[in-house]
């Protein structure tokens, strides 16, 4: 489905990836995890085509995307999160799971202002789409609130919603569950191993070792850019690598 | 579903066409009740300037970028209309299409190189480019009139009717306000429009939804270039008589400050921002001298305070506030 292969980037001269080989099945839970600023997020980005990586292949459905622009990347079934929060605070619920869908839309202006029958039963459909998913995401009783009025959980939830309606080939999470209480941290899990069931291929970046463990299929671990380990949750917890450089980490910082 | 229910849900329903059906119908019968010259004056420069601003609102209020040029536009639009029908004899209607036309290409030219930049620096170079036209319209004397204006332009007309009063003219303009606040709302309920509020965001969530930002940046500043350019030759039309002055930099200072008071990203606020800062000068005459302070302190206040713009801030305060009563009575 995705294969990463030795993919590096500097930032300014500072490694912040290097040589990250691992491949992430189809319909699985694949889980990066690692300490803060091992670059995690940094390998999102390069794999959504935000920023480029320095060198390196990604293979999606077989096909290299490494060196396409962002918006084409989207376009070829690749949608995300992000860490820190990114919705639109203007629009409401629902506006924000529709634009979700514009990777499935026309970019024709022209054709958008003259609005013919035919883009008006489009958009009906996107909407109904859109309703579908936020009903997954249990928001529909707020699909025409302003983002504005939404506790910070329920926008994590919307900016879910948004990245998987149309259906994409992989999700990268970017930490879902950063900055939630542990009520709501469950919920997000639930939902994610929904999203499994249905039949979603995820990345998923979190900090959460309970979590990840509980729901992830694979896990691979990143440290200082370079990917330690990987295997199964079960390999992983006993892993020596990984309880010195991650857990221990951990263990020293509380 | 009662009678009542299938009412409410058949006005939520169509409520931008029926918005849009009801500002026509009221239009339409304005005239009749103030058949004063002087008002339809007021009013019919009120619906050029609209045009304007519903153009430069998709660009700063829906994309979330910035514009300090849009009067040069405005101006190419008018000189073009004003050049085409006197030297080449050109008929009004396609001198204007013509016209659009060329400040298209001339807004394809500018915008490619000069929206790879952002905020200030976009300020600046869409500010320089106002400067640069501004100066062509008042050194160019032999083809532009030069400080002192170009008259002689020839009133626009359909089939045989002159519309040279301004009752004829008031169904013309408001007719091509309605014309291009449909194809406004249009677009930003479509699928375009939801990326160009994802651009407004950040270029990075534009892009993770799969929106083209360089090109649709480019697109849209065309878009409202070519919305101010039909303005102005609406207006070299309607007063038959152009002069720089309408088009320098305070000009697209004060179209700014109309997307600034109306609400960003807000086309039923275009028609209230350009309304207001449109009439209110006639009201405040003594003012004449100190207008450009009093804008630019407006727009100070607004930025400070609401900075999504007046009209638009406030209904969001009140959306807002609405939303989170509702909320608390839920939890409850
Ligand atoms: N745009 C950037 N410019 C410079 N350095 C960056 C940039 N983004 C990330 N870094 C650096 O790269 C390293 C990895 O960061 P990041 O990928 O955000 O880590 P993680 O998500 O695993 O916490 C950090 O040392 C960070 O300072
Ligand atoms: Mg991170």
């Amino acid at each position: 489905m995705l294969k990463l292969n030795n993919i590096s980037k500097r930032f300014g001269g500072l490694p912040a990836l290097s040589e990250v080989t691992f491949y992430v099945t189809k319909g699985k839970i694949t889980a990066l995890i690692g300490p803060n600023g091992a670059g995690k997020s940094t390998l999102i980005n390069c794999i959504s085509g935000i920023i480029p990586a320095d060198q390196g292949s990604i293979l999606f459905e077989e096909k290299e995307i490494s060196g396409l622009q962002a918006h084409e990347i989207a376009r070829r079934g690749v949608a995300r999160t992000f860490q820190n929060l990114r919705v639109l605070p203007r629009l409401s619920v629902l506006e924000n799971v529709l634009c979700g869908l514009t990777v499935k839309s026309d970019h024709s202006f022209l054709k958008a202002m003259l609005r013919l029958p035919a883009l008006r039963h489009q958009e009906r459909f996107l909407r109904l789409k859109a309703m579908e998913s936020l009903d997954l995401f249990g928001l529909t009783k707020k699909a025409d609130w302003p983002m504005a009025a939404l506790p910070y959980g329920d926008k994590k939830k919307v900016e879910m919603a948004r990245a998987f309606v149309a259906n994409p080939g992989i999700v990268l999470l970017d930490e879902p569950v950063a900055g939630l209480n542990s009520e709501e941290t469950a919920r997000i899990g639930v939902l994610v191993k929904q999203m499994r069931t249905a039949g979603h291929t995820m990345l998923l970046v979190e900090h959460d070792m309970e979590l990840v463990m509980d729901i992830s299929d694979h896990v691979v671990v990143l440290d200082s850019g370079r990917c330690i380990a990987q295997g199964t949750p079960e390999e992983i917890r006993h892993n020596p690598l990984v309880l010195e450089a991650y857990l221990g980490k951990i263990g020293a910082a509380a | 579903m009662t009678t009542r229910d299938r009412l409410t849900y058949f006005i939520y329903h169509h409520r931008t066409g029926l918005s849009v059906w009801t500002l026509a119908l009221v239009l339409s019968l304005f005239p009749f009740y103030y058949d004063n010259p002087y008002i339809l004056g007021i009013t019919n420069l009120v619906a050029i300037n609209v045009i304007v601003v519903l153009g430069l609102n998709l660009f700063i209020g829906y994309a979330g970028q910035i514009s300090l040029g849009h009067a040069a536009f405005f101006g190419l639009g008018a000189y073009g209309s004003a050049i085409f029908t006197v030297y080449y004899h050109v008929w009004p209607w396609p001198a204007m299409a013509l016209s659009a036309l060329l400040v298209a290409l001339t807004a394809l030219v500018i915008g490619v190189p000069v929206l790879r930049l952002s905020g200030h620096y976009l300020a600046m170079a869409t500010l320089g480019f106002n400067i640069v036209i501004y100066s062509v319209l008042v050194q160019w004397d032999e083809v532009t009139g030069g400080p002192s204006g170009f008259a002689g332009i020839p009133p626009l007309s359909i089939g045989s009717l002159l519309i040279n009063d301004e009752f004829r003219f008031h169904y013309v303009v408001w007719g091509v306000v309605l014309v291009l606040c449909t194809l406004s709302l249009n677009l930003v309920r479509s699928g375009v429009g939801r990326g160009l509020a994802a651009l407004a965001v950040d270029e990075r969530v534009a892009g993770s939804l799969g929106v083209n930002s360089a090109r649709e940046k480019v697109k849209v500043f065309i878009l409202s270039a070519v919305f101010a350019s039909l303005a102005g030759s609406l207006y070299a039309h309607c007063f038959c008589f152009v002069n720089p002055d309408t088009f320098g930099i305070f000009a697209s200072l004060d179209f700014v400050i109309m997307v600034v008071v109306g609400g960003m990203g807000s086309i039923w606020g275009s028609l209230l921002g350009a309304g207001l800062l449109t009439v209110l000068p006639e009201f405040l005459d003594t003012f004449e001298s100190v207008k450009d302070i009093i804008h630019g302190l407006i727009l100070v206040l607004i930025l400070l305070f609401l900075p999504q713009g007046f009209i638009t801030g406030l209904l969001d305060l009140i959306r807002t506030n609405l939303a989170l009563r509702r909320r608390k009575n839920v939890k409850a």
